[in-house]
């Protein structure tokens, strides 16, 4: 076990120098020119060009990436290019609100999604079933922004039973999590009921069943259990997710997370701030799919770490 | 220089007795919302609409604008005087303005704000507007330690010389890139002073979280009597302009920054209690699709004549919801200079086609026109496109991201045409030079520069020089006449389509009033922050 | 042969099947079908305000915010639609479920190679890719298939490499390796039909998230580019309407949907027909 996690962080410090290094390249070739987006309008040439040696890109592209590398290293993601700030400071401020809703969410998806699976699992091929089949394919098919707006609308301004967004307390919190629980629940609800469907076949279930246990027990006890590592490795793909994938909700819900910076900085083209969230991002990435693979021998024993 | 004069003193007369300010108690608060971040309130950085207001609410310059109108008047200053070749400028300072941490301002940090603003190393947006200053090259290319133009004769007297007569030097120190800062401060904080600002202005910044919320409290110490008007304002960050609506409504918050989000705009509109809270401004804006000069067969002037009769702007304003109005020249309506009786290319579509079969092209033709991706731009792009499919000209839609769309109308031949809309020229200041220079002039044609047409007319730009040489205050209509003919004559080469001039919808909370034209200053978007007041304080 | 009679059993799968076949032909015949074309403007398309129009005699699905035929849109969007939703969603399918098959039945050094890359396609900022290439290269259909296709397949190729993981060490499994049996016997055999549930999960609410994830991408440049239609951009464009004009996000959203119940459907009974554990069973 240790070495094999030492062996996987090392693989992870390789992958995160390969995501810099094609994140760096990709943004060097964008036709966008960083230095004139800073220099403004009334900016002649000259003065272009001096902006561009501050920021440092008149150099080569490898002195570029080596200079950004070594800073790197010593924890400094650089400043913004067009708010001055450190980033390493801009991304500080959001990753607590991103991390709450990423906890507060999963834990709707897992609450929506395998009980429905679980339930649908097991009333195989009846109408319940189907319409939890078909409700799961309902609330993926609808955007983001459609059922976050709605549920504001009808929970917090109609209703007033939650605040009109915000960042807070545990109020803020209940919605943006119920509405990536509907969103993102609906996967669940799918990988679960077929997972269990699968572990519902084999043999020591049936044994179980001609053994004439309750059929609920058999699900909580016996099933679930043996039918959570699809489910696990959908957390640490949903963690990736989290930290860019949920912009809308965020907006809809004046949650401070991470997305939002990201897609500011897309939009403007802010160097730093994009190599910063995307390192930050791939970092959370590859420990959730390195967290997933940890605990996997623990839920299912036959499986060995090597 | 009797116009300005007489202007001057009644501004000064305002100041010391204002009118208005007599009855209205200080106090109360304001929440603010907007869904971006404000970046920056560092006066020499910040350069977008959002917090070009918050900044003039923070930091102060030697000139103003009156309230609710674009008339200039000193503000740190107390006075000024003008040499007769309109070469030196003479400001007296208010005695006793003090910067939100106490210490007293002085002529000294005047000269320091300016010198940083031009100093290269700032990386200041607005340092080009400044190159009449003497001494301005010497300063930038680092063969002058000190920016000659700008002197400190004595604690309250600044003394401003040119290298060249600039009849918008006063509105250039209007402008926030000339706000004054204190040097102790900036150098203590860095990179970190855009985030915790020190000015003498009306409020100060007192908290700033970043992506969520920003905090503006009154200067007690403020140099204007009766200003602010409140306690405090929240900014928040964030959210959706459709649920800072929702929440306005609900009367949680007194003004969305972002305005009325198109989705919402009719039914807003089609509600009275709404419709009486909205108020409507004419900006300094322009909406206008560039031709590339250098870019077959837009070198043809009958080609683009062609393309500007061919635009139904009535139909692409209606798109909009009708919260614009047709243009027909480069200046928009509100700007000195604007020519009333002009009428530019009227929508014509067998007259398009005539132009292009004169240049040849009866088949039409097929180019790129380049749009930024952000609503409602690609879809009035896509009106275009409708209309120029309707003369023959197959127009493919570019929708980029603004960064390359800007990249690409920065190069000789990169973008054959390119719709305005998200970039397009909100005037910084309301002088008519201000729509010439940079995005039409020669001196803007050039590779990374903001001429996109690519059109260099060097008659018009000696004309311009020569306008912007008058700067005896006695001739500004005179001037204003002159610089209207030459975006009227310059359409005869039709560079541009002019599409629209946009207009500002400000909605707010009935607890948030103001005296006439608070919510419709053509200086400060979408509020004068230090003239409203909270009705609950009264 | 087995198989289709087996469908032909199955009224849910059939009427999964004519309404997949229904789309495809919509798309194929779309000049034909279409009442209008996809990109006119009608100037009393729009209210006065301008507003979009409801649902009416003469625009069955109503009009869009620049006064077009929305009916005529969704039929012309199911072009690209369908090729998103199944031809890409189908590529990073087979590269996810090959790539996580092997891995999680080798395990070793091939296995951690192939899972380490997959990390790193997950961690990729494939957005920034696509800005690149769009702002380099122009828009392109196939490019938005390439990068749907390579977002995709490393999520899928997790989940299979998990499922595979356990699935490798079952008896049955043991039993066949005891006995000889070549590896592509045990993985087609055997690993392939219990992997089956999962994948269909994937190649049925993928096809709603790639058709929706087509949007995102033609809005930063790399899609299909205005005034072409897609499912995806109708709804995109719409949603903030959603209240004072549904019919902008009713009509593109259900079509989405229901492909993907469609394709469930079929996915659902062809699972049935060839899991080794059921067959013969009903």
């Amino acid at each position: 076990m240790p070495a094999y996690l030492a062996r996987r962080l090392v693989q992870s410090a390789l992958i995160l120098l390969g995501v810099s290094i094609i994140t760096f390249l990709l943004l060097h070739f964008l036709p966008a020119d960083p230095a004139r987006m800073v220099a403004g309008r009334t900016a002649s040439a000259a003065q272009v060009e001096q902006v561009r040696q501050q920021l440092g890109l008149d150099q080569p592209i490898w002195t570029q990436y080596g200079r950004y590398l070594w800073k790197l290293v010593q924890g400094d993601l650089g400043r913004s290019y067009l708010q001055r700030t450190q980033v390493t400071e801009l991304i500080a401020a959001r990753l607590p609100a991103t991390a709450l809703l990423m906890l507060g969410a999963i834990l709707c998806e897992l609450l929506i999604g395998v009980t429905l699976g679980a339930f649908a699992a097991a009333r195989r091929g009846t109408a319940a079933d189907q319409a939890v089949m078909v409700g799961a394919l309902v609330f993926v098919s609808t955007p983001q922004f459609v059922i976050a707006l709605t549920l504001l609308y009808v929970f917090a301004y109609w209703l007033g039973w939650f605040p009109i967004g915000g960042f807070g307390d545990f109020k803020h919190l209940v919605l943006p999590a119920v509405t990536l629980g509907l969103l993102g629940g609906g996967w669940y609800a799918r990988v679960t009921r077929s997972s269990v469907i699968e572990v519902l076949r084999q043999d020591f279930v049936r044994t179980a069943r001609a053994k004439g246990l309750d059929r609920w027990r058999i699900v909580l006890v016996h099933v679930l259990p043996n039918a959570a590592l699809p489910v696990i490795a959908m957390i640490g793909i949903d963690i990736g997710y989290f930290m860019s994938g949920i912009v809308v909700v965020e907006s809809v819900f004046g949650w401070p997370g991470i997305g939002q910076l990201t897609w500011q900085a897309i939009q403007q083209i802010d160097i730093p701030i994009i190599m910063g969230v995307t390192l930050v991002s791939a970092c959370a990435i590859v420990l959730g799919n390195l967290i997933a693979d940890l605990v996997a021998p623990f839920i299912d024993p036959r499986i060995k770490l090597r | 220089m009797k116009r300005l004069l007489a202007s001057v003193s009644l501004a000064a007369m305002l100041v010391a007795a204002p009118a208005f300010a007599a009855d209205i108690k200080q106090g109360g608060e304001m929440t603010v919302t907007f869904k971006d971040d404000l970046i920056t309130l560092d006066p020499a950085i910040g350069y977008d609409w959002k917090n070009w207001s918050v900044i003039k609410s923070v930091f102060d310059g030697l000139m103003d604008y009156k309230p609710g109108t674009t008339e200039l008047v000193p503000d740190l200053a107390e006075s000024f005087e003008v040499s007769a070749d309109g070469l030196t400028y003479t400001f007296k300072l208010r005695p006793g303005i003090k910067f939100h941490n106490g210490r007293a301002m002085t002529a000294a940090d005047v000269k320091y704000s300016l010198e940083r603003t031009c100093n290269p190393a700032t990386q200041s947006p607005g340092a080009g507007y400044y190159g009449a200053l003497k001494g301005f090259d010497e300063f930038q290319a680092g063969s002058a330690t000190e920016l000659a133009g700008v002197v400190a004769v004595d604690d309250s007297t600044v003394k401003i010389e040119l290298s060249r007569p600039d009849s918008t030097l006063l509105h250039l120190l209007a402008l926030n890139f000339s706000f004054v800062v204190p040097k102790e401060v900036v150098e203590a904080e860095g990179p970190d002073f855009g985030h915790k600002p020190v000015g003498t202005g009306a409020y100060k910044v007192t908290e700033w979280t970043s992506g969520q919320s920003i905090t503006l409290e009154r200067n007690t110490d403020y140099f204007k009597a009766g200003l602010p008007k409140l306690d405090k304002i929240n900014f928040q960050i964030g959210q959706e302009p459709v649920v800072n609506l929702l929440r306005l409504q609900k009367g949680e918050i007194d003004i969305p920054g972002d305005g009325i989000p198109p989705a919402k705009f009719v039914e807003v509109m089609n509600d009275p209690t709404w419709k009486d809270l909205t108020i409507v401004t004419e900006q300094l804006h322009t909406g206008y699709v560039t031709m590339n000069v250098n870019v077959k067969p837009f070198d043809n002037v009958a080609v683009r004549q062609a393309v500007n009769m061919a635009l139904n702007k009535e139909r692409i304003v209606q798109i909009i919801n009708n919260r614009a109005v047709p243009a027909n020249q480069p200046l928009p309506p509100a700007m000195p200079g604007y020519d009333t009786s002009f009428k530019g290319y009227a929508y014509d579509v067998e007259g398009a086609k005539a132009k292009l079969k004169e240049a040849g092209l009866e088949g039409g033709f097929e180019t790129d026109l380049y749009v930024a991706n952000t609503d409602p731009q690609p879809r009035i792009a896509q009106a275009i496109q409708q209309d120029l499919a309707a003369i023959g000209i197959k127009a493919n839609l570019k929708n980029l991201d603004q960064g390359n769309v800007i990249a690409a109308g920065g190069q000789k031949e990169g973008a054959p045409m390119i719709w305005s809309g998200g970039m397009a020229w909100i005037a910084d200041f309301p002088d008519p030079s201000n729509f010439y220079t940079v995005i039409l002039g020669c001196g803007g044609a050039v590779e990374g520069g903001w001429n996109w047409a690519w059109y260099c007319n060097p008659e018009l730009d000696k004309r311009a020089e020569e306008a912007n040489a008058m700067t005896d205050p006695a001739k500004s209509a005179e001037r204003a006449a002159a610089w209207g003919k030459i975006f009227t004559d310059l359409m005869a080469d039709a560079p541009w389509a002019p599409v629209f001039n946009e207009k500002a919808y400000v909605i707010h909370s009935a607890r948030i009033q103001g005296p006439q034209g608070v919510f419709a200053d053509p200086i400060h978007i979408p509020v004068n922050y230090d003239e409203v007041y909270a009705t609950d304080a009264q | 042969m087995n198989v289709w009679r087996g469908l032909l059993r199955r009224p849910l799968a059939m009427a999964g099947l004519v309404v997949a076949l229904a789309f495809v032909v919509i798309a194929v015949f779309a000049p034909v079908i279409a009442p209008y074309a996809p990109e006119e403007q009608f100037f009393d398309g729009l209210t006065l305000e301008g507003s979009p129009l409801p649902p009416n005699e003469r625009f069955l699905f109503g009009t869009d915010l620049l006064g077009r035929d929305l009916l005529s849109r969704m039929i012309y969007g199911a072009r690209t639609s369908l090729i998103v939703g199944l031809l890409a969603n189908g590529i990073a399918l087979l590269i996810g479920t090959s790539v996580g098959i092997t891995a999680g039945f080798l395990r070793g050094l091939p296995g951690a190679i192939l899972m380490r890359s997959t990390d790193l396609v997950m961690a990729f900022p494939a957005l920034i890719l696509a800005i690149t290439i769009a702002a380099l290269k122009g828009p392109s259909l196939w490019l938005v298939v390439l990068v749907i296709a390579l977002v995709n397949w490393g999520p899928i190729a997790r989940v299979v490499f998990s499922e595979t993981t356990s699935l490798a060490e079952r008896e049955f499994i043991a039993a066949e390796r005891a006995i000889g049996a070549d590896t592509s016997r045990i993985l087609f055999k055997h690993i392939l039909p219990h992997l089956l549930p999962i994948i269909i999960v994937w190649g049925t609410l993928g096809i709603s998230t790639t058709v929706l994830f087509e949007a995102l991408l033609s809005y930063l440049g790399v899609g299909v580019q205005p005034p072409e239609p897609s499912w995806g951009n109708i709804v995109y464009d719409g949603q903030s309407y959603f209240q004072s004009a549904p019919w902008l996000v009713f009509f593109p959203g259900f079509a989405v949907a229901l492909l993907a119940l469609a394709v469930n459907l079929v996915g659902d009974a062809l699972r049935d027909l060839l899991d080794p554990t059921l067959r013969g069973r009903h």
